[in-house]
């Protein structure tokens, strides 16, 4: 043991620090000016001895990081960030300046990441190359084995909780001893980050003195607790040793050592070369690359989750570059940042504020106001109390928007090796030539193209942009067309802030989307987006923002617009077999939320809110549907569906996997299969008449257990609450309250999910066209009942009661109303398809019954019209149609036969 | 001598009142601060060596203690007066060493007339120099009145004089209180402007002024978040330090508080003794806290706010309703029935959109809870 200390004096100049501490910064930097050592020696890997010249160019600016990653598997990484008030940061640009060797002394990446991928076998790419970091209670300090210098956890965000506590699941029984809060508490404080800054960092340059007090703490903790649980320091230790030696034989005696306060002891130990070297034979060692990398002091921060283990990068960096006075410089930057954000802060809230800091630290007992103290007198003085400036302040300057900047020449990042691996592993060259690409995503190269793709896409790659499918509307079919350009590679580039995968930048940058997402809609294009990626590390944190986002959202119009995205994603997860069961539950809140806001929100509109109202309301009702059918067994699509167009209801499937023809055949299935057959393009072929129930149905039955499980009771009562509530509105009749368009639309959803008996319909139309109502509000009512497409036009003719209804109520409208009344029905009637049109010209034409006429085809006449069908017209199809089934087409003849050509 | 403000009458501590004063202590409803903790406040300056500013009864660390607890070198225990957050009771006293006045904001119910008590017994011995806010506070009582007796007798004299109780602490050095600081009429509030920055009180009448001797300062305490308060001038509220007292932080303090409270009131009102209805009072704090912070107690599901305070004071008036309705019209056990129209009450305020917020907060967090299915039902009832 060196308990000596001209031992050490002769020795080696050992500076023990504590990272991103800028009182050991400036400590440092006055130290070396006043030695001038031979070299210097700092803590970090050292692959980076080959690098380490490229932090005097004049392109590199801090706050950066040393990135090592295995170079077969850059998920696995680790990162030493460096900010400008980093003590290694000062000992590098101090050595560089004075043209000083450089070496780093700390154990190999080739080992810390070969080691870290052995601790976690389960292959969640490498947390910190030794255990501990981040996740320490006090990482800043200078004993907790230096956090921010060691490797901080993977860029690889699929796993928050690694870098929560990376190396913390596998330790977390050990024996932790944080020597720092030891003795915080032995100078009474509660706060071991404030001991170290009041005793050491806000003494100014303490000088030779500071460093030795710190090593002999350092060395009677040691004595006291051992290695206090750091098990992997003793291997990490005797390397720093045999670095130290050889640099001292290379360089002399005059070497200096800037490390984590904690190693200092260790450092001075005596101990044998051969020893060292016996701890350190046998390490599993992995092929590592090093490069320089662009940090941001947000990802200093330690709430970013990256953890490199301070609070306030930006309050260290004022502290380090201000030439004086701190707290008068800071307290007006402060004031600045709030004047530009337009707060009222003049020169005497500086100087009351710089007042109240000052008697707050006397008061405290502390040699300096820190940040708590001009962040409480900020608040207090320039805030007035309140809490939403100063997270502006938090935001802007104790953090700080700083981001770093690495030269060129710095090695390729590991983003680019990573894409390009994943290129040759699917086939997918870059190429300058435009083309197109048909993905089915049934094959998994495919379904993995398209995942790169997508992902590029939200990385602000765009090597690909997708295509409208040429024929196929399926959803497992993907066009896009491709096309690299050089300066994509430059995004790449600019992309590897985020991750050094494309899945782990993808997730990443998804991630900080999400958070800073303004709109809720853009929360759901995102998760759309995250699903076609497969960003699944990145759903939870975007389904947090979505839900958030869905309760503080006031408007129902936002929600009714954010549903059907989301219930699509749903269904777009089950084709591509993502778990969708948050996505799900999601969905289903939201859904309650619109439940609870619609019938509020239909008050009082104006004609084009409750047009805007009505689609809302519409696209609602169909997610509504699909999202009960995506959560439920499909059997329950014949519950619904007794309307006219039963048919185009798909028929339970049993089991069929992702066979689109079955849905395809389910449909047809009125007409002779060999006509279906012998059609080359089974799915393209245009659909039967859909009516908006129709478009629920779903092409593909997938079952998704997880999906199926998750609250399936919850989205089938969602249904049927629905259903009331569109039955409430209907039933609604104070005319000023509710729009008739809304109530003739909701009367009609519920009729075209058999949840309203037609004679109830028929009541609720009479009630709305009934002489005591407006025409212009009758005649809303009436395009919000059978307007919208042909699916209304069919109604009519099928119902001659309600086209009667209808009729009548036409017949009624006195003349001077009529041409206000015009212009809605015209609106209403002139949607409908040419066909229907006509249909329902004939069935009134005929006109109201005329007593004597019968036609005595014993159809009974619809009340109001006259007698069913023209018999001779009629017969003039009857041999098609026997044609088509097949049948002897003998009956007529010829000529007919002709006719109906 | 007996001066009577506006709302509130206070006794002069001058030296003679001294054993009188002791008498109306042990006899009064509610004893004033510096009276019922009068041993705690000599403990604590005796144990005090630190430095005292001018005329301040005890170092500004001691008052520090004095409201937060601890227990001193000899062994007394002080108690603690604010349970919150340590810097805020910093920042406060802090601000009372320096020139500047101190503001307390904070919804109802977040005790700023207690610390404002505490922090004036504590820095001058005497809490009572107090003017009360309200709509009516004349001018009288920030500056000074006239006994008009003597006015027309003798004229205009220092004698004719009647000092407010802040004018008597700028003379005196002492701390003076101003509660309910938005209540008072703008042209009365900005009345404060001159005795905080010149820190002299004019008199025209006589040609004199009255000067702020050292130790003067001011306690004001404000409602943010109540309807009708007549918003502070940027003029004068330069001249405050703003100190936000939060709300309860956990929810275990607060159904403590709660409950405290309750049982307090109930005897007064001589309720039946709190029956088991432990469980509903956490049910009445938990749907405040949650609707309040616009987030659930899991931290997992937003929530709209409304536009109701919903503070502990008004979380202890519902569970008092519930707890008379129980009694007299029930069982006797608060049960969730008992409470349900009462919370109603409580946070469906804006009868439009407080119950939109109302609705989907019972449909999207109450109905799924486990457990909460009969307060679920209950509220159901009274809401449609």
């Amino acid at each position: 043991m060196t308990g000596d200390p001209r031992a050490r004096a002769e020795g080696p100049l050992l500076l023990g620090v504590r990272h991103h501490g800028p009182g050991s910064a400036r400590a440092v930097r006055a130290a070396l000016e006043a030695c001038t050592p031979s070299a210097v020696l700092i803590e970090g890997p050292p692959e980076a001895d080959a690098i380490v010249r490229l932090a005097a160019e004049k392109d590199m600016r801090p706050p950066v990081a040393l990135l090592a990653h295995a170079a077969d598997d850059p998920g696995r990484a680790g990162f030493w960030p460096l900010a400008g008030f980093s003590p290694e940061w000062a000992a590098i640009q101090w050595a560089l300046a004075n043209e000083v060797p450089v070496r780093f002394i700390d154990l190999p990446a080739a080992n810390s990441l070969a080691m870290s991928a052995k601790q976690t076998p389960a292959g969640a790419p490498a947390p910190a190359a030794l255990p501990d970091p981040a996740g320490s209670p006090t990482p800043a300090g200078p004993s907790t084995p230096p956090a921010p210098l060691d490797p901080v956890g993977p860029l690889d965000p699929v796993d928050p909780g690694d870098q929560a506590a990376p190396g913390g699941a596998g330790s977390a029984e050990r024996l932790r001893v944080d020597p720092l809060s030891v003795l915080a508490e032995v100078a009474g404080y509660d706060d071991p980050e404030r001991w170290w800054e009041d005793v050491i960092e806000h003494r100014g340059t303490g000088g030779a003195e500071a460093f030795a007090a710190v090593a002999e703490a350092m060395e009677a903790l040691r004595a006291e607790y051992g290695h206090g649980g750091h098990e992997d320091d003793a291997v990490r230790e005797a390397h720093m040793r045999l670095r130290l030696r050889e640099a001292r034989r290379e360089f002399g005696d005059e070497v200096a050592v800037v490390c984590g306060a904690w190693h200092v002891p260790a450092l001075g130990e005596r101990t044998t070369a051969t020893a060292d070297r016996k701890l350190l034979k046998g390490l599993p060692k992995v092929k590592a690359e090093i490069s320089w990398v662009p940090w941001t002091h947000r990802r200093l921060a330690r709430h970013s989750g990256y953890g490199a283990g301070i609070t306030s990068p930006g309050w260290y960096d004022h502290l380090f570059h201000a030439p004086d006075r701190p707290v008068e410089r800071w307290l007006t930057k402060v004031a600045g940042l709030l004047r530009d954000e337009d707060f009222a802060v003049s020169s005497a809230h500086v100087i009351e504020a710089v007042r109240l800091a000052e008697t707050l630290a006397a008061m405290r007992g502390r040699p300096l106001a820190g940040l708590a103290e001009t962040l409480d007198a900020v608040r207090a003085v320039m805030c007035e109390g309140s809490d939403v400036p100063m997270a502006l302040v938090w935001d802007r300057l104790v953090v700080g928007d700083v981001l770093g900047e690495v030269p060129e020449s710095a090695p390729a990042a590991p983003l680019q090796r990573d894409l390009t691996r994943t290129q040759r592993s699917l086939r997918l060259k870059p190429e300058a030539l435009e083309r197109e690409l048909e993905l089915d995503l049934r094959k998994e190269t495919d379904a993995g193209r398209s995942r790169l793709l997508h992902r590029l896409r939200l990385l602000g790659v765009d090597w690909g942009s997708p295509a409208v499918s040429r024929g196929s509307t399926g959803t497992f079919r993907e066009t896009w067309r491709l096309r690299w350009e050089p300066e994509l590679s430059v995004r790449v580039a600019e992309a590897g802030v985020w991750g050094t995968t494309v899945l782990s930048a993808a997730t990443a940058k998804a991630e900080t989307e999400a958070r800073s997402a303004k709109g809720l809609a853009e929360v759901t294009e995102l998760a759309e987006r995250c699903l076609l990626g497969a960003l699944s590390g990145a759903l939870p944190v975007v389904m947090r923002s979505l839900a958030d986002r869905a309760a503080l959202d006031a408007d129902v119009g936002h929600l009714a617009q954010a549903l059907p995205a989301l219930v699509r994603s749903v269904r777009y997860g089950d084709v591509r077999g993502t778990d969708t069961a948050a996505l799900g539950e999601v969905a289903v809140g939201l859904a309650e939320r619109i439940l609870v806001g619609l019938p509020p929100a239909c008050v009082g509109l104006d004609a084009d809110g409750a047009a805007e109202m009505r689609g809302h309301m519409e696209a609602v009702h169909r997610a509504i549907g699909l999202l009960s059918e995506t959560e439920t067994e499909p059997g329950t699509g014949t519950e619904r569906g007794t309307g006219p167009e039963t048919g185009a209801q798909p028929e339970p499937e049993a089991g069929t996997g992702r066979e689109p023809e079955t849905g395809a055949e389910a449909e047809l299935g009125t007409e002779p299969e060999t006509e279906t057959r012998s059609e080359p393009e089974t799915e393209t072929r245009p659909e039967p008449e859909t009516w908006p129930a129709a478009e629920t149905r779903p092409r593909i039955h997938t079952r998704t257990a997880g999906a199926g499980a998750a609250g399936a009771g919850a989205a089938d009562g969602l249904r049927g609450r629905w259903a009331a509530m569109l039955r409430s509105l209907a039933g609604r009749d104070g005319t000023p309250a509710t729009p008739g368009l809304i109530r003739g639309r909701a009367a009609r959803l519920l009729l075209d999910d058999a949840r309203l008996a037609e004679d109830e319909a028929a009541r609720l139309m009479g009630l709305a066209l009934s002489p005591g109502t407006e025409p212009p509000e009758a005649a809303s009512w009436i395009e919000g009942f059978i307007g919208g497409g042909a699916g209304g036009g069919m109604l009519l003719v099928h119902d001659e009661r309600l086209l009667g209804l209808v009729d009548r109520w036409l017949i009624s409208v006195p003349a001077e109303a009529f041409t206000d009344v015009l212009p809605l029905l015209r609106r209403t009637f002139s949607a409908y398809d040419t066909g229907v049109r006509r249909t329902l010209g004939e069935l009134v034409r005929r006109g109201p019954a005329a007593e004597g006429h019968s036609g005595g085809q014993g159809a009974p006449a619809a009340p109001g019209f006259g007698p069913g069908l023209d018999a001779h017209r009629a017969a003039a199809v009857v041999p098609t149609v026997r044609l088509l089934l097949g049948l002897d087409p003998a009956p007529y003849g010829n000529d007919t036969m002709e006719a109906a050509r | 001598m007996t001066v009577t403000v506006p709302g509130t009458e206070f006794t002069d501590t001058s030296a003679a009142a001294g054993p009188t004063e002791a008498a109306g202590a042990a006899e009064a409803l509610r004893p004033h601060a510096e009276d019922t903790f009068a041993d705690e406040l000599s403990a604590l300056a005796a144990a005090d060596d630190r430095p005292r500013p001018a005329r301040w009864r005890l170092s500004p660390w001691a008052v520090a203690t004095y409201l937060l607890g601890g227990t001193l070198p000899d062994g007394t225990v002080i108690t603690p007066k604010y349970v919150g957050p340590r810097r805020i009771v910093e920042v406060a006293v802090t601000t009372l060493a320096t020139d500047r006045a101190l503001l307390l904001l904070g919804v109802p119910g977040t005790a700023k007339t207690w610390v404002s008590e505490h922090l004036a017994a504590a820095v001058s011995g005497d809490s009572t120099l107090l003017v009360q806010g309200t709509a009516g506070t004349p001018e009288e009582a920030i500056r000074y009145g006239w006994n008009y007796a003597q006015l027309l007798a003798h004229g205009p004299s220092r004698d004719a004089l009647v000092p407010s109780p802040v004018m008597r602490a700028m003379t005196d050095g002492m701390t003076a209180r101003v509660e309910e600081l938005t209540r008072i009429p703008a042209d009365v509030q900005d009345t404060l402007i001159t005795i905080l920055s010149e820190k002299t009180l004019p008199i025209p009448e006589l040609g004199e002024e009255a000067q702020a001797v050292r130790g003067f300062n001011l306690i004001a305490t404000a409602n943010d978040r109540d309807r009708g308060v007549n918003e502070l001038s940027s003029a004068l509220r330069r001249r405050f330090n703003t100190v936000v007292l939060p709300l309860p932080a956990t929810p275990e303090d607060e159904v403590d508080i709660v409950s405290r409270r309750v049982a307090q009131i109930g005897r007064s009102l001589e309720l039946p003794e709190l029956p088991e209805g432990v469980e509903e009072i956490r049910r009445v704090v938990t749907v405040f806290r949650e609707l309040r912070e616009g987030v659930t107690g899991d931290g997992r599901t937003k929530l709209k706010s409304p536009s109701g305070t919903l503070s502990t004071a008004e979380a202890i008036s519902v569970v008092t309703g519930g707890l008379a309705l129980a009694a007299h019209f029930g069982d006797g056990v608060l049960r969730a029935g008992d409470v349900a129209a009462g919370i109603l009450g409580a946070v469906v305020r804006d009868p439009a959109a407080d119950r939109v917020i109302w609705q989907e907060y019972l449909e999207t967090v109450v109905r799924e809870r486990d457990g909460w299915k009969d307060f679920y039902r209950s509220c159901r009832e009274v809401t449609a």
